[in-house]
């Protein structure tokens, strides 16, 4: 078997394979924050928690009303969009005004409340879900074997991610939303309705953390805590990508999946830590991060 | 005597009456507790600036003080100490790192750091992972004193408590304190009138989880355990709402803040994941309704005199 710094072609390239599709979710995340942040001025900390709860929402879809994978991928994020919807409109509204933090504080209190509820009404040892019968199996690329459903993943995120860049930044409606992260006073004065912009930016947001949610359920067991598992991650993400640009995020947020990836196959002590260390050398040289722009 | 004495007088009594008349381990959480949210309050409500990764230094200052009290055998006050500047020393690194950052970023990155301290304490050997350090052993205060007895580990902690509370207070209202304030309040002035705002940022940093690590190390020989509870974000989470709910930037708000979270834990802890809930119904409805706290309501209701 052919060998790479002493390490088997088929390990490497399967551990490449994980991390490529933990830097898809990555993405994921780190674009809806971004997206919410740059509208809303406010870090998602509940992004974890619906995350989880776009998973949650699949598999309960499924297994009480037997609604299948590829309904729940249009079904789920438009679900936990209008959660999205809701929150913005009833709690976040009331914070704009007041230092930022307070919005950090109150979607984390959110994340407690998600993460509670699904922690009593469903145990935190996780279920299982099946990924669609048309990915199962592998892809036989010669030197190693793809998963089907991996590879789907690592597809369909890069799909959405490419597709929401070029909404922002390529389209009239992106255009709006830009304006209005720059001068929201201006653009409404325009007679754009920035209060409506402001609640689709969120509900879209944290619609992509339930897409990612659903995409994450045949993967990773659907369990109530696999959103904090993630969020702090990708808070890390974000902070070496900063929040200026929509495509510095998905960059980094693959980079990053595969970085960690190779870390498990060379030094796997250091495989959970070592987003946290590439954060702190990027702090030393580039405070606002790689793709940041400094105020 | 003026208002302000009169109030520390009856606290006082209070403190001294209290462990004949409730479960002394219970107020020596509390204490604990206290001294950990009046450690991150001189950070968050005086500097003004939000650490979501206090309990790194909480949970690093148990494992190291709970190491050297059992496996080492020192005696309390050499293992308090000991785990105490531990911290000092972690917290120099993140200040070092985290002051770099402002606003929501300095929230993320030391909630970020604290996952990495979590993380090593999950491999280190010496934190036993899952179990945590256990039986840890209250030793005898300098080699004389046993602290065995529960009453009498209670005014040990108490002790301790004041000696924290008291440098806290003394800090506020130092000149240092008062610079500390100014760039809460303005922080592009705090530097135009010459100050070096990231050197005051980082020894508030410094200082504030140094007390964290003491509230920590002592927590550990109160209740003989040390896990990796204590590093969890969620811990991190827990010192946030109890400053909250206190009210961030007053001097008693931690303290009344932290005896009510922890005796809604003592008595919630039948109901699991409810806890986890209505901390979160608390945060939301504290953020949303009632941006002062308890204390700072107080203060704001019936003026500015008591405890400022």
């Amino acid at each position: 078997m052919t060998e790479i710094f002493g390490v088997p072609i088929q390990a490497l390239m399967g551990q490449l394979t994980i991390g490529l599709v933990n830097g898809a979710f990555y993405a994921m995340l780190s674009l809806g924050l971004a997206v919410i942040f740059g509208m809303l001025n406010i870090v998602n900390f509940a992004h974890g928690a619906l995350y989880m709860m776009g998973a949650m929402f699949s598999w309960m879809l499924l297994s009480y009303w037997g609604v299948n994978y590829w309904f729940s991928l249009v079904l789920v994020p438009l679900l936990v969009g209008a959660v999205g919807a809701i929150i913005e409109r009833t709690m976040l509204r009331w914070l704009y005004q007041l230092d930022h933090l307070y919005g950090l504080l109150l979607t984390f209190g959110l994340a407690l409340i998600l993460e509670g509820a699904f922690r009593e009404a469903y145990g935190s040892s996780g279920a299982p879900y099946d990924a669609p019968d048309v990915f199962r199996g592998v892809f036989d690329l010669g030197f190693m074997m793809l998963p089907k459903y991996r590879a789907w993943v690592v597809f369909a995120s890069t799909v959405v991610c490419v597709a929401t860049w070029y909404v922002i930044e390529r389209t009239k409606l992106g255009a709006y939303l830009r304006a209005g992260t720059e001068n929201p006073k201006m653009v409404q004065a325009f007679g754009i309705n920035v209060p409506l912009l402001v609640t689709l930016t969120y509900a879209f947001g944290v619609g992509l953390a339930g897409f990612a949610g659903v995409l994450a359920a045949p993967v990773y067991q659907v369990s109530a805590l696999m959103g904090s598992n993630i969020i702090i991650v990708v808070f890390a993400v974000v902070v070496i990508g900063g929040m200026g640009s929509i495509m510095g995020s998905i960059v980094t947020g693959l980079a990053l999946g595969i970085i960690e990836g190779l870390t498990k196959v060379f030094y796997p002590e250091a495989s959970s830590t070592v987003v946290f260390i590439i954060m702190a050398i990027v702090l030393l040289i580039r405070p606002a991060g790689l793709f940041g722009r400094e105020k | 005597m003026n208002k302000t004495t009169t109030l520390y007088v009856v606290l006082m009594i209070a403190a001294i009456a209290a462990p004949f008349t409730i479960y002394p381990v219970f107020l020596m959480t509390c204490l604990c507790f206290a001294l950990f949210a009046s450690a991150f309050n001189l950070l968050v409500g005086f500097t003004g600036l939000l650490s979501f990764g206090h309990a790194m230094f909480f949970g690093l200052a148990a494992y190291v003080c709970g190491h050297a009290a059992k496996v080492w055998g020192w005696t309390p006050e050499f293992a308090i100490l000991f785990g105490t500047l531990s911290t000092t020393v972690v917290g120099y690194l993140v200040g070092w790192l985290s002051v770099r950052r402002q606003g929501i970023y300095f929230a993320m990155v030391t909630l970020a750091l604290s996952q990495m301290v979590y993380f090593f304490c999950v491999q280190a050997p010496f934190t036993y992972a899952e179990d945590g350090i256990q039986s840890i052993p209250r030793g005898k205060f300098l080699g004389v004193i046993d602290l065995a007895n529960d009453t009498v580990m209670y005014f040990f902690v108490l002790a301790i408590f004041i000696g924290g509370f008291w440098l806290i207070h003394r800090i506020i209202h130092s000149p240092f304190g008062q610079v500390l304030k100014s760039i809460r309040e303005n922080e592009p002035r705090a530097i135009s009138l010459g100050y070096d705002v990231d050197k005051y940022k980082l020894v508030a940093f410094v200082l504030s989880a140094s007390l964290a690590g003491l509230a920590g190390a002592v927590k550990s020989l109160a209740l003989g355990i040390a896990t990796l509870t204590d590093v969890s974000w969620q811990m991190s989470g827990e010192v946030v709402l109890m400053t909250l709910l206190g009210g961030m930037g007053t001097i008693l708000g931690p303290l009344v803040g932290a005896s009510a979270i922890i005796g809604m834990q003592n008595y919630l802890s039948g109901f699991g994941s409810w806890v986890t809930i209505i901390m979160g119904v608390t945060f939301v409805v504290c953020v949303l309704l009632f941006r002062r706290g308890i204390v700072g309501e107080i203060e704001h209701r019936f003026g500015k005199s008591a405890a400022k």
